[in-house]
């Protein structure tokens, strides 16, 4: 029934398009709009688009793996750029995560933004838009435009609406992430400017990019260009320490868009990007131990570094490190299980941190302090929320049951088949999990009620348990019936894994790299139309 | 139309424009000494924008509109040839759009300063004019010797401009500053000149770029030529390390006289060099590619560090701009069609971007010259949200952020760096483009991030009419230039076309 009505409307049509232009369009009703009402124009749109979002679970197709609802137009032609937009299983529950966090973030900050409000949520609006279009962009030029563009909202509220050292963690945050992507777009116009070279008209699409023969040195240069925009928005151990600054400074709304989409524009660059198109970088056997290592660390290290933490948000701000880690370790076992796990952490991870800062949050409106040690037996006067955040704080550490066990599992799995070794290592992770998490829970919650300041505590009102529910459904449901999503992914993960697979063959790994070898994966002119798709037809490969 | 230039009234035709705005810098001249306006900087009273020293400034902007009509008209006037003394390709009418609209923002951004620092309008907005007709010489000249004319015009214009305000010391200092190295710089150019002659026997440049081709010319004399011809348009250009007037003189100079230099002298001089090196020293290419690789290094690596500790806005924006200088030497250096048509592009975006970002800071500084220290931003943009939006725009396009025609200007550029293989060059850039992101965005966090230091603050800001019309007009441009560029991007590429033979077609070079 669902899907004839979203038939007869032409969803397909349209739909990517209005997930971008409509909460731009939201920014100019807050502006013009009056102070007082900015907020609540800002949420019922932000709800009217995720209620348009959530069509595309059922429009989406899930038996085929390549682009769906694909649409594109010129933009700049003589460039070859094109404003082409498309979705697959890797995307989709990006987006879809993103419009459901926008929403429950700017409903999160009603009471937490008191200045300067009509500005305030039309940079989150704006954000909102420039975060789908980084998912849904399927032209690297675009791509590259909405990654930046993404970064001067959150600058903003990150410096504007934050904490004591808002400004140094808003420039911190900027200068980082813009490092690393500048030097992407070298790698785009290089990538570029050999296709346009090799097919002989100018493009930027990424389907053009896929048919791109590139040498293993070549491949190698690109990655790294790739690779560190990508490293540092995860981020990825050691480019991480703008991630605590930020996320402390930041208020409230923007540390959850922050950490449940902003740093998934990183784990979705490498699905998207990195093992597609440079399918004998991402998996010569240093790479891919520099790459497990690095999320080994990143586990191991900030699992300690969050233990010792006073600041609670500070602790939940490296735990995103953490489980980040798992998203990468996931990717690089470059299996099956192994990629969707790292996708389920990547939607877990959203939902759960996502809750935990909207929690905070909330004992930060009613105590004006985030020190642990400030709390204390507040299960006792405000049982509903204790709950909630017991729960939040379970399906984070990954109890099974909850969300966070399936991708966890699943990516451990999915390295275990290929590197026992790492995978055991990064097992620790998840019982150093517990060892933060759990004695922040009993410091907050449990120990004895002695401070008086919080036997006044207020349990959670009615709107902020809107806000929780929907997120707390989401990490049982996920977490007891991950079908529905697993299975709406695996085609697409599936056609990523079959590229990398296919440009260097197991054993030739090694040979890829000496000099004057290529894989060279050239189309025959004709089928440069007809194939679309990641597997591009009957490409052949060809190594030595 | 056709104009071989075998009578003098085809020359009279070539120059249409700029004799247009030599006749109405001459009337804005006489009429700023007639009775009306002689005592008009005595005493300041009424409404900057309209009546007594503005009318002035609105004579000479419809001098330069009226110069913009006859510009667009020689694009129906055919040359037969290319060879005479005065060229009339698109990349010659594309530069004089770029000046027109330069002297046109000055105008504009000019009026209220103009009024309220009592100066001399009519001598003021004549010298606009001049400079601006110096400024079109040069890009319209295919002699070294024209080039050189068109050069001293301009430069004897806006030396004076600079040390305009004699109420202002800095201004005298930076105006004797100014006339001291340009004239040491003008000796290089000259002697290049003559040992070009000297080599080639010639100084024109299709004639030069035929003798270069074809061996007949002096090798070791032209090398030298190059060298010396390189310097002189160095200092123009302000490429480290020949930039050392440069902060001193946008520092001392009147703001808006600041504004004009950093685009129009700069696009000028770009515009010539271009002409000169890609077409009449095409063939000796790997001559002078080194000489350029490394300048466009140290000028972006240098201007962008130096900047990062710059405490006055005017100084920033001074290294800023010689970083700039810095991105459009990679084209040059690049060489080839798609990186000029960059440079065409960027300069016009440049243009907008720096007037614009200009216009603020003569606003913040209350139309004068008070309020000039980054700190003196802190609040800004609560107090005066447009102004505050508009100069964040301006930044973010300095610093070449996406949606903004400053991203699309260094796209060009890398892209026609990356036809040239300058990966290295390319990555230079970019990471030199990380640091200066620092540099513009403090403006911004103290406009949006922190309180007025004091109450009223900012309650003298004005802004008259003129001004908020011309920073519509750049934010409009910058804007639509930034996501729709497709039809700039199309002018600007047409307008290179058959400039030259572009030696860029040697890749892989390494300096």
């Amino acid at each position: 029934m669902m899907t004839s009505l979203l038939e007869s409307i032409g969803y397909v049509g349209w739909v990517l398009h209005a997930l971008i232009w409509l909460p731009i369009l939201g920014v100019g009703l807050v502006l013009w709009g009056e102070e007082e009402v900015a907020k609540k124009v800002a949420f019922w749109w932000s709800m009217g688009v995720l209620v348009l979002s959530l069509g595309l679970w059922w429009a989406f197709d899930p038996t085929q793996g390549s682009m769906q609802m694909e649409s594109s137009t010129p933009w700049i032609e003589t460039w070859g750029v094109s404003y082409s937009l498309g979705i697959d299983g890797i995307s989709l529950f990006m987006v879809l995560l993103t419009t459901l966090t926008s929403a429950l973030a700017i409903l999160g900050s009603f009471n937490y933004i008191k200045e300067r409000q009509r500005a305030f949520y039309a940079l989150m609006l704006l954000l909102q838009a420039g975060v789908v279009g980084v998912f849904v962009a399927t032209d690297l030029m675009l791509f590259y435009v909405f990654f930046e563009l993404t970064l001067v909202p959150m600058y903003f509220i990150v410096g504007i609406w934050g904490g004591e050292r808002r400004i140094y963690a808003a420039i911190k945050f900027f200068l980082y992430t813009a490092l690393g992507s500048l030097l992407m777009l070298v790698g785009i116009l290089y990538m570029a400017f050999t296709a346009n070279e090799l097919l002989g008209f100018p493009t930027f699409a990424y389907a053009d990019m896929l048919q791109v023969p590139l040498t293993g040195t070549e491949q190698l240069w690109l990655f790294t260009a790739f690779a560190l925009a990508f490293s540092v928005k995860v981020p990825v151990f050691p480019l991480h320490t703008w991630l605590p600054d930020a996320h402390v400074e930041a208020p409230t709304p923007g540390s959850v868009v922050l950490a449940a989409v902003l740093l998934k524009m990183g784990t979705y660059g490498f699905l998207r990007f990195l093992l597609p198109l440079f399918p004998v970088a991402a998996q010569h056997t240093t790479v891919v131990y520099v790459m497990l290592v690095l999320a080994v660390i990143g586990i191991i290290y900030t699992a300690w570094v969050a233990a010792v933490q006073p600041d609670a948000k500070k602790l939940v701000a490296y735990t995103s490190v953490a489980h980040m880690g798992f998203v990468l370790l996931g990717i690089f076992a470059l299996t099956v299980n192994g990629l969707q796990g790292g996708l389920i952490v990547m939607i877990s991870h959203g939902i759960s941190t996502g809750a935990l800062f909207l929690l905070l949050g909330m004992l930060y409106e009613r105590r004006h302090t985030r020190k642990i040690e400030d709390f204390g037996g507040i299960g006792r006067v405000a049982p509903l929320f204790a709950t909630v955040f017991v729960l939040t704080a379970l399906a984070s550490i990954g109890l099974p049951g909850t969300s966070g066990f399936v991708g966890e599992f699943l990516a451990l799995l999915g390295v275990f088949e290929t590197h026992p070794t790492i995978a055991i290592i990064a097992t620790l992770g998840v019982i150093f999990a517990a060892y933060y998490m759990l004695p922040m829970v009993q410091k907050i919650f449990f120990n004895a009620l002695d401070k008086p300041e919080n036997r006044e505590m207020q349990d959670l009102s009615r709107r902020e348990m809107v806000i929780l529910a929907p997120l707390c459904a989401l990490m049982i449901w996920i977490g007891w019936n991950p079908t529905p999503i697993l299975e709406r992914m695996e085609p697409s993960v599936r056609l990523v894994l079959e590229r990398v697979q296919a440009a260097a063959p197991a054993g030739t790994l090694g040979s890829v790299l000496e000099p004057g070898s290529s894989v060279v994966i050239v189309p025959a002119p004709a089928d440069l139309e007809a194939s679309d798709d990641l597997d591009g037809g009957d490409r052949s490969t060809d190594d030595d | 139309m056709e104009l071989d230039f075998s009578r003098q009234l085809h020359f009279f035709w070539a120059l249409l424009p700029e004799i247009i705005l030599c006749t109405f810098g001459m009337v804005v001249l006489v009429a700023g000494v007639s009775g009306k306006y002689k005592d008009a900087d005595k005493a300041p009273s009424g409404d900057p924008s309209f009546g007594t020293t503005a009318d002035l400034g609105w004579l000479s902007l419809i001098g330069v509109l009226i110069a913009a009509g006859a510009n667009g008209w020689l694009y129906g006037v055919k040359e037969v040839g290319q060879d005479s003394m005065i060229a009339l390709d698109h990349f010659r009418l594309f530069a004089n759009w770029i000046f027109l609209l330069a002297a046109a923002l000055t105008i504009l951004i000019s009026f209220a300063y103009v009024y309220r620092q009592r100066l001399q309008a009519g001598e003021f907005f004549a010298l606009i004019l001049f400079a601006t007709a110096g400024a079109m010489f040069m890009a319209g000249a295919r002699d070294l010797i024209v080039i050189f004319l068109g050069l001293e015009v301009m430069s004897i214009a806006v030396y004076a401009l600079t040390a305009f305000n004699r109420r202002d010391r800095k201004s005298a200092e930076a105006g004797l500053k100014y006339f001291l190295l340009g004239a040491f710089a003008t000796g290089f150019f000259l002697y290049g000149i003559a040992l070009t002659y000297g080599a080639t026997g010639s100084t024109n440049v299709a004639v030069i770029a035929t003798s270069v081709s074809s061996g007949a010319a002096t090798a070791g004399l032209l090398t030298i030529a190059i060298a010396l011809l390189v310097i002189g348009f160095s200092f123009k250009v302000s490429a480290v390390p020949f930039h050392m007037w440069t902060p001193d003189v946008y520092e001392g100079a009147p703001a808006p006289v600041t504004a004009f230099m950093s685009a129009t002298v700069k696009a000028a001089a770009f515009i010539a060099f271009a002409r000169v090196f890609l077409v009449a020293f095409n063939d000796s290419y790997t001559t002078w590619f080194p000489i350029l690789w490394w300048l466009a290094a140290i000028t972006m690596v240098s201007a962008n560090l130096i900047a990062l500790v710059q405490t006055n806005v005017k100084r920033m924006l001074a290294y800023s701009s010689i970083a700039h200088g810095g991105y459009l030497l990679l084209a040059l250096t690049a060489a080839n069609p798609t990186a000029t048509a960059g440079m065409l592009f960027y300069l016009l975006v440049y243009t907008l971007m720096n007037i614009g970002a200009f216009a603020i800071v003569i606003s913040v500084a209350h139309q004068a010259e008070e309020r000039q220290y980054i700190d003196d931003y802190t609040g800004f943009g609560w107090t005066n949200p447009a102004l505050g939006v508009f100069l964040t725009i301006f930044l973010l396009s300095l610093a070449g952020f996406p949606g903004t025609g400053g991203f699309m200007g260094k796209i060009y550029l890398l892209q026609g760096a990356a036809e040239s293989e300058l990966w290295w060059l390319m990555v230079i850039l970019v990471l030199t483009t990380v640091a200066s992101y620092w540099y513009y965005l403090r403006v911004a966090w103290l406009m949006w991030m922190k309180n007025p230091t004091s109450d009223g603050q900012h309650d003298l800001v004005i802004t008259p009419f003129p001004m908020r019309l011309a920073l519509v007009v750049c934010v409009g441009l910058i804007v639509y230039t930034g996501i729709f560029p497709g039809a700039a991007l199309e002018f600007a590429r047409a307008s290179v076309q058959g400039l030259g033979a572009f030696g860029g077609g040697i890749v892989g070079l390494a300096p």
